[in-house]
């Protein structure tokens, strides 16, 4: 059986020459559920932008499942692997919250009926469907987190990617948003800063640092070793 | 914060014009307007007319007349003007209260007040009882182009999230001391308004990346499907129709 997700060798630099991704590689396995630590600037979320194309790297490939991202496959590529973004204000850009989450599918030729349905098991995945007529600007900061990840899970993706989803969250809000992870079948790699969530969550736990994978292996082990994550400016509670 | 409603212009209700699609309310308006605006200026009980049709959507809508007269404020600067039109108009040949004034000139300004208040009420109607992101669906289903609709809904959806950085960097400065008082001090007022634009081009870039990792491929795409019925259209154009009609006998009959 196929990864659900590998990247392989995985080398970027921005344009203005500041080098971000220097051969990154992993894999995730099908309903694994991966933590990506590191420090500030390390290039978790360029490598997240990586995992569904919209960067690419100028070295290095990555595939999802038995699929590897190229011009071709990447609208495929994009609706397996679901980004959802830091700043809830980025991912929802439409006027409602039942048009944002339609988007999605929509773009994938889905229409009339059949929309609605998916829109309305993305919302209910998340526990949100009253949300539907409400206007983004107005949602409290945990249920825009939850409308983020149901506007994802609208295109029943493979492997859900996740960039800093407890950043602002109230203590409540980062508990339902566990609920709700730990109930989701699909592969997870949830980038953070916040390790209990990390150990809570995810079995195995990557640490990245100047563009490369440090560490990779057991969350309990890798969070117990105190050298480890104080090198790479980590610090459990 | 936390409800849905939250606009200024509109009027939480569940009457029948709340109900009726946006589609056939912004049809409606315009050719109400329309109506209006080609209506020969001495045709008053026209004029009479239109504004019996609207008495008649404030009453059904159950707008309050309070809301309305409120946001008709908004015109008073555009209608100023008209005021002076009789005093300065061409041949002072009528006197009113011991003021010789043209007749023309107060045509002229007859004409601009009755359209500019029925057409701002017609608007306020639509406004008070369509929710802004159903007005944007209304144009769209009247075959606006994507492109125009698209650029109108993430208007309103940004507009409130800029004005909040806006008011947060103004915070931040006041915090620090800033008192604007003296045109020398607007200084950082310039520079922060260079700063809201880098920020608000970069936050364009990272929804577009959002808009991407959906699956965008340069065209909006259509998510909405609903059918208007005939008698939805019916109950919307009937006022509207009448208007029409109005407008016509009064072009005829001088």
């Amino acid at each position: 059986m196929s990864n659900a997700l590998t990247a392989t060798d995985l080398h970027y630099a921005y344009p203005d020459g500041q080098v971000a991704l220097t051969g990154v590689s992993f894999t995730v396995s099908p309903g694994e559920r991966l933590a990506l630590l590191g420090p500030n600037g390390a290039g978790k979320t360029t490598l997240a932008h990586h995992l569904n194309g919209i960067r690419r790297g100028n070295r290095g490939w990555v595939e999802v499942g038995d699929l590897r991202l190229d011009d071709g496959t990447v609208a495929e590529i994009r609706r397996r692997v679901g980004l959802v973004f830091q700043n809830a204000d980025d991912q929802l850009f439409m006027p409602t919250v039942g048009q944002d989450v339609a988007f999605g599918p929509a773009n994938l030729g889905i229409a009339g009926e059949h929309l609605e349905k998916v829109v309305t098991e993305a919302l209910a995945a998340v526990g949100a469907e009253e949300l539907v007529p409400r206007v983004p600007h107005h949602l409290s900061g945990g249920e825009r987190r939850k409308v983020a990840l149901a506007t994802v899970l609208a295109m029943e993706p493979s492997v859900l990617v996740l960039d800093e989803p407890t950043s602002g969250l109230d203590p409540a809000g980062r508990r339902e948003l566990i609920e709700v992870l730990e109930t989701l079948p699909m592969a997870q790699l949830v980038i953070t800063h916040d390790l209990p969530f990390a150990l809570e969550l995810c079995d195995r736990t990557l640490i990245m640092d100047g563009g490369r994978i440090v560490a990779d292996g057991e969350t309990a082990e890798i969070l117990g070793d105190e050298a480890l994550l104080k090198m790479h400016r980590l610090e459990m509670p | 914060m936390g409800v849905g409603h939250a606009h200024a212009l509109y009027v939480h209700e569940h009457s029948i014009i709340h109900r009726l699609p946006p589609e056939t309310k912004v049809l409606g308006v315009l050719l109400f307007v329309a109506a209006i605006a080609v209506t020969p200026r001495e045709a008053i009980w026209a004029f009479a007319i239109y504004a019996a049709i609207e008495v008649v959507v404030v009453i059904s809508a159950r707008v309050p007349f309070t809301f309305v007269l409120s946001r008709l404020l908004t015109v008073v600067p555009f209608v100023l003007f008209a005021l002076f039109l009789p005093m300065i108009g061409e041949g002072k040949d009528v006197v009113f209260v011991g003021i010789p004034l043209s007749s023309e000139g107060v045509w002229s300004m007859w004409n601009i007040l009755a359209k500019s208040v029925l057409g701002a009420t017609a608007s306020i109607l639509l406004a008070a009882s369509t929710e802004v992101p159903d007005i944007v669906r209304g144009f769209g289903r009247l075959r606006v182009p994507a492109v125009i609709t698209g650029i109108a809904s993430f208007m309103i959806r940004y507009l409130e999230v800029i004005a909040g950085e806006l008011t947060r960097m103004r915070t931040a400065m006041v915090a620090r001391g800033y008192d604007p008082r003296w045109l020398s001090q607007a200084r950082p007022i310039a520079s922060s308004a260079g700063t809201l634009f880098v920020r608000s081009y970069e936050r364009g870039e990272r929804v577009y990346d959002a808009m991407l990792s959906r699956g965008y491929t340069g065209e909006m795409p259509a998510i909405d499907s609903h059918t208007t019925s005939a008698g939805e259209w019916a109950v919307a154009l009937f006022l509207p129709l009448v208007a029409i009609g109005t407008a016509v006998t009064a072009f005829v009959t001088l």
